[in-house]
């Protein structure tokens, strides 16, 4: 136990658990976004395909943060995008076209970090270090965490109407085109601020379980993202306290402690809990 | 408080004759070089309900998109009384089909209405008093007003259309865009829908649907439009769905569907 204090008073230490608080809060914040939209497979699948522009940005530009951020934006969106114009214009439907060029884009990406001598990293990039967090980092967590927040925010109300209706929301003059680019662009930016927090296997379920499960307690859109925010955060920050006492890896506990918070909310929700219903 | 938007007569009994009318003309659309719908024209006044009706591929649903703005047609052009019917984006009024729509989304009917307030009050601005006595009107009309706080999920397939009209209503549009919603539709649901429809087009509304089951369209609707990718009849729904007409329309089969 004085071992973990100590540890505590460690600068690196405190860094840490903020990003576990900031990623988990603005991870979970957007993953309504996901969730409502029903498209979780599909982020899945774009957050291993950011592998290789990180790769590849690191390749051209060296280990900095913006470039890796736009590699990763370029990546997701050729895979995105491409996939949508292969089944458009070959006989090969979304799914199959998405899961092709993801995984071929995973494998490229894999190829090059190990040929850039990255080998000891590649599992960072796979599952997380959030121990090798900058203060740089933090600051652009932060950052993205504020956008996410601030344009979710101010734009809620068309944004609702969009995520619900999109057919009807065109009919009233939201430009939906823009709404689905730009949805995808911020979830890309969150994407790639977690990371290095929990890598790009495992940022699924801190994409998807805090709306998830904020949806089994709650019948209200607005409680899916602030809710989703506070489960994000807590579930990450609980973890990281559990992870250190019991030496298991920080982003790999993250996902476990959301993914038993979903599975306690299944069983126990008031509303539409298993067990509650039973009875 | 009398504003411009209130120009709808809730109650009906009004007389409309020639006061609003939609002109469609020359429209094509196509999806690619793939033509789906060739030099259309028509017109219609609002306190008539009108069926689209046409087998599979005929562009019953093109047409609809283009009317709701949701595709661009390659050429023509449509209006409502003079003015380009896109250039005020409340009057027309989009309904998407049963099943397209996520019933488990986390909104209720009220909400579900409020969100037809959008056009009128924007990104960033409260519903005003005004609004919310449209949105109560809205709710009211439809007999929604004991269900308003319950998850669209929760509702019966009736009760999920009527909430769908009360946003119509609520965004005070003129035009009421359709697609097939008579589909899945027992008998008592299909007359008690027939019924809300013809009661909103007479309050001065224009109701446009997308209809596939000719036995029944004559009982539905007053009006139909007979297409397959080109305007082949349009007019009072007894005088357009003639033996001829459907033969052109539909082929030697097909003639009579049942549901």
């Amino acid at each position: 136990m004085n071992d973990f204090l100590q540890f505590l008073g460690e600068p690196i230490a405190q860094r840490s658990l903020w990003a576990c608080a900031v990623i988990g809060f603005s991870n979970g914040f957007v993953s309504a976004l996901v969730v409502l939209r029903r498209s979780s497979l599909q982020i899945g699948t774009i957050s291993c395909a950011l592998l290789p522009g990180i790769a590849l940005a690191i390749l051209l530009f060296g280990f900095m943060q913006w470039s890796i951020l736009i590699g990763a934006v370029i990546a997701g969106l050729m895979v995105g995008l491409g996939s949508l114009f292969i089944s458009r214009t070959g006989k090969a439907d979304h799914d199959t076209a998405l899961s092709i060029l993801h995984t071929t884009a995973f494998a490229l990406g894999y190829i090059i970090l190990i040929r850039l001598g990255l080998q000891q990293k590649v599992d960072d990039w796979l599952f997380g270090n959030i121990m090798s967090m900058s203060n740089t980092d933090l600051r652009v967590a932060w950052a993205t965490g504020a956008v996410a927040v601030l344009s979710i925010t101010i734009l809620y109300r068309p944004l609702l109407i969009y995520l619900f209706d999109p057919r009807a929301a065109t009919a009233m003059g939201i430009p939906t085109r823009a709404f689905s680019y730009g949805i995808f662009t911020l979830i890309i930016l969150v994407l790639v601020s977690s990371l290095q927090a929990v890598g790009a296997f495992l940022t699924l379920g801190l994409m998807v379980a805090p709306a998830a499960t904020m949806r089994l307690l709650s019948d209200r859109a607005s409680h899916m993202f602030w809710g989703g925010g506070l489960i994000g955060c807590g579930g990450s920050v609980l973890a990281f306290f559990l992870s250190y006492p019991l030496g298991w890896h920080p982003g790999a506990t993250i996902i476990v402690v959301l993914g038993c918070i979903f599975l306690l909310a299944w069983l126990f929700s008031p509303k539409c809990g298993l067990l509650c219903h039973r009875r | 408080m009398v504003t411009e938007h209130d120009h709808i007569c809730w109650g009906g009994g009004h007389h409309h004759s020639g006061a609003h009318t939609l002109a469609v003309r020359h429209l094509t659309a196509a999806y690619g070089s793939n033509k789906v719908l060739c030099d259309i024209s028509f017109s219609a006044s609002c306190g008539n309900t009108l069926a689209l009706i046409g087998p599979n591929g005929a562009g019953k649903s093109t047409l609809l998109n283009l009317l709701a703005g949701l595709l661009q047609p390659l050429s023509g052009d449509m209006s409502w009384s003079g003015t380009p019917l896109h250039a005020n984006r409340h009057e027309t009024a989009f309904m998407p089909q049963r099943t397209e729509v996520d019933w488990r989304f986390p909104i209720t009917v009220r909400e579900l209405v409020e969100m037809g307030r959008y056009p009128a009050v924007g990104i960033w601005r409260k519903l005003r008093p005004h609004d919310i006595e449209i949105v109560d009107k809205a709710l009211d009309a439809l007999n929604l007003i004991d269900l308003q706080h319950r998850q669209i999920g929760a509702l019966s397939g009736g009760q999920q259309q009527r909430a769908f009209l009360a946003r119509a209503l609520a965004q005070e549009a003129h035009i009421l865009l359709l697609d097939e919603p008579f589909t899945g539709l027992d008998v008592p649901g299909t007359e008690s829908l027939a019924e809300l429809l013809r009661s909103l087009a007479a309050e001065g509304r224009l109701i446009i649907a997308s209809h596939h089951d000719l036995s029944t369209a004559d009982k539905i609707f007053d009006r139909a439009l007979l297409l397959n990718r080109q305007l082949i009849a349009a007019g009072p729904t007894a005088d357009v769905l003639t033996e001829q007409n459907l033969y052109t329309a539909f082929g030697k089969r097909n003639i009579v569907t049942t549901p």
